[in-house]
């Protein structure tokens, strides 16, 4: 019996487990304080573990035909693979992982879904920002400007009445076209002098905020934003003026705020989610391989056709475009917005996300996301030296490990084996 | 044979140091010729100039009726006219057939909306790159390190991936600098037979710096020299191969 049928046959039994756990294992229960989570009886667990080892011993002494089905598929098809949305096993893990993070807040504190949010935003930002500097190559400062661009862009249609779900693409247009307009005239410019441009152009934005009083209220920002709805029904206690419909009327529950605040977690997480099939899709495009042989050799890129001008703008744009997005939401979530939320440092804490996660690796991008927003939570006490544990940190990390927590593994474009 | 490329008098400059000096050039279709010279000659300058990446001082540049100074090096590329680098260019972290397949950008479907959806027409568009690249990596012979990254290869295999990733941008001229520079003889005679190839049954014309004599007589149409910059001789290999002046200055060793 070889380790291969061994592995196999544990991770069968395990996903099992992961898979009939949460349909036998645990239950939901309506109370009055929201859902409720209630372990399984006993009995019913014993079929879980009964099952388990038939998924076990089944797999070990009747392997799965999988890999002959495979190799006859691969016999009659010698052509050539185009890389698939995602691996396999990936897939599942994704899956897995998205539904963790569904059922998640539904467990946990108000508290810790707010901040869950927060850090979504986060990684939207994150994965934006390593479209242009992971991915392009380009190393962009003034990153905030966009998300201040979007958020701005909400804040002030919803103001004349427009719904979140219109507003969220018009952002995102916003500041694609900021994006453009800047990217323009400085994107022949190369390392060093980008950066100092873009972060120029990251505070212009923010000045033009704070002084452009009448349009945007200056220092003041801009207050009392509409949150989003989920088809026109309102999170709120009572309902607004020539509203819908609240939520828990309209389900005929007891208000709750809790539900708000799930809400607006799902519609992060809904959005991040977005944004990975955009980037994967991205990265198994001509541009996403443009990207990368930009950033590899410009000289040669020139010199078979294609326009590096044209190529660092699509991901310059692109990556503002999801800036905008995410300040879109923010403005939604904050219900509030002034310049202040849009400082350099802002900038900083993103692209430090980006470093720290490893350039162009967007699992890694996520998990440093979580940290960089996560840690400082738990370690409130330290407070005054959060500014000097983080430049601590990303010292460290230049010296142990410069290329990120989780490097960059790229979906490779494969030519087909013969068989 | 109709003219593909004529240059006349060009010549360019850096600060002081005239590096190109009048120098005339004719490709007719289906030619291979070379350009030789000494080190430091001004060779590698006039394909910098002809292919957009320097802007020459002075002097015409006539593609096909068309003046191509001071345009971009990526629009001239579109043109038909592509060239291979002194020092490999590849892309190195990326595979041996996403090489090719950025070479092919601009033949792609490189719609936003068709890749995202990843519509028919899109996957069709990468399906006929990928069999593209498939062509080339046979002509070459680097089919089975397709899925290998190029910064991986052999120097000799580098420099064929090179030329493959010229060739599939579909170009009418094809310009080689010292293109067996660190081969060895088997691979040169390799290449010998590949840019026949290219020349007699993928209809390009060949444009080639290189200083292996044996190979540049065996199959160069017709041959310029230049020394310091200023055009020395040319004709066919059997006038270059006679001149008293080029014997003089350069291929003593003949
Ligand atoms: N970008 C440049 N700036 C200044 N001098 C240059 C530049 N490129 C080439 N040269 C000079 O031009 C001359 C010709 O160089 P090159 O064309 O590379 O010669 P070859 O390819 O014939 O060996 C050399 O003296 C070289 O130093
Ligand atoms: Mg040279």
């Amino acid at each position: 019996m070889s380790k291969q049928v061994i592995v196999n046959a544990l991770i069968s039994a395990v996903t099992f487990l992961v898979l009939a756990g949460w349909l036998l294992g645990i239950s939901m229960q309506a109370e009055p304080g929201g859902v409720q989570l209630v372990f399984a009886e006993p009995s019913h667990l014993h079929w879980l573990w009964g099952g388990m080892a038939a998924v076990f011993f089944g797999q070990l002494f009747f392997p799965s035909q999988v890999d002959k089905l495979r190799h006859v598929a691969q016999a009659k098809k010698q052509r050539f693979k185009l890389p698939a949305m995602d691996r396999k096993g990936s897939n599942l893990v994704a899956c897995f992982v998205l539904a963790g993070a569904i059922i998640w807040p539904f467990m946990v504190s108000r508290g810790s879904v707010d901040l869950a949010t927060l850090t979504l935003i986060y990684v939207m930002l994150g994965l934006g920002l390593n479209v242009v500097v992971g991915l392009a190559g380009l190393l962009d400062l003034g990153y905030v400007g966009f998300y201040a661009v979007g958020a701005y862009s909400y804040a002030l249609l919803a103001a004349e009445g427009w719904g979140f779900w219109t507003c969220l693409p018009i952002a995102g247009a916003m500041a694609a076209l900021f994006g453009f307009l800047l990217g323009f005239p400085v994107l022949r410019l190369r390392g060093d002098y980008l950066a100092i441009v873009t972060l120029g152009f990251g505070e212009i934005i923010r000045l033009l905020l704070n002084n452009l009083t009448e349009l945007t209220g200056g220092p003041n920002g801009i207050s009392g934003i509409a949150k989003p709805t989920l088809f026109g029904l309102e999170f709120n206690r009572k309902l607004k003026d020539g509203g819908f419909d609240t939520f828990h009327n309209f389900f005929d529950i007891s208000y709750n705020s809790q539900y708000k605040v799930i809400f607006l977690y799902l519609m992060a997480l809904l959005l991040v989610v977005l944004t990975i099939i955009v980037i994967n899709r991205l990265l198994r495009m001509p541009i996403g391989r443009a990207w990368e042989a930009l950033r590899e050799d410009e000289i040669a890129c020139r010199s078979l056709g294609l326009s590096p001008t044209v190529v660092k703008l699509s991901a310059f744009t692109i990556g503002a475009a999801f800036a905008g997005f995410a300040g879109s939401f923010f403005a939604a979530r904050q219900g509030f917005i002034s310049p202040e939320s849009f400082t350099f440092i802002e900038s900083a804490i993103i692209l430090a996300i980006v470093v720290l996660g490893g350039m162009g690796s967007q699992i890694g991008v996520i998990l440093a996301a979580i940290m960089m927003t996560v840690l400082p939570e738990l370690a409130r006490e330290f407070n005054e030296y959060r500014m000097l544990m983080f430049g601590l940190m990303m010292v460290f990390m230049m010296i142990w490990r410069p290329q990120g927590l989780l490097p960059m593994s790229r979906p490779h474009m494969q030519l087909k084996q013969e068989a | 044979m109709s003219l593909l490329l004529d240059v006349t008098g060009l010549t360019m400059r850096f600060g002081g140091l005239l590096a190109v000096d009048k120098v005339a050039l004719r490709l007719h279709e289906k030619e291979v010729v070379s350009v030789i010279g000494p080190n430091g000659a001004g060779k590698t300058t006039v394909f910098n100039c002809l292919t957009g990446f320097y802007q020459p001082t002075s002097g015409q540049i006539v593609y096909r009726g068309e003046h191509l100074e001071g345009m971009k090096g990526h629009l001239i590329a579109r043109k038909g006219i592509v060239r291979t680098f002194q020092h490999v260019r590849l892309f190195k972290d990326m595979t041996v057939v996403e090489n090719l397949l950025v070479a092919q950008h601009r033949h792609l479907d490189t719609n936003f909306f068709s890749g995202l959806l990843n519509t028919k027409r899109f996957r069709k568009s990468e399906r006929s790159a990928l069999e593209f690249a498939k062509y080339w990596l046979d002509k070459v012979g680097l089919t089975e390190f397709a899925n290998r990254k190029a910064g991986n290869l052999a120097y000799g295999q580098q420099r064929r991936l090179e030329i493959a990733r010229c060739m599939v941008t579909r170009p009418e001229i094809l310009m080689l600098d010292e293109p067996a520079a660190g081969l060895n003889p088997r691979e040169t005679e390799d290449l010998d037979r590949l840019i026949l190839e290219l020349r007699d049954q993928e209809d390009v014309s060949i444009l080639l710096i290189e200083h292996d004599m044996k190979l540049v007589m065996g199959i160069s149409d017709r041959i310029y020299v230049v020394n310091q910059g200023c055009p020395l001789a040319d004709g066919t290999p059997e006038q270059v191969r006679n001149n008293p002046e080029v014997i003089k200055a350069y291929l003593g060793e003949f």
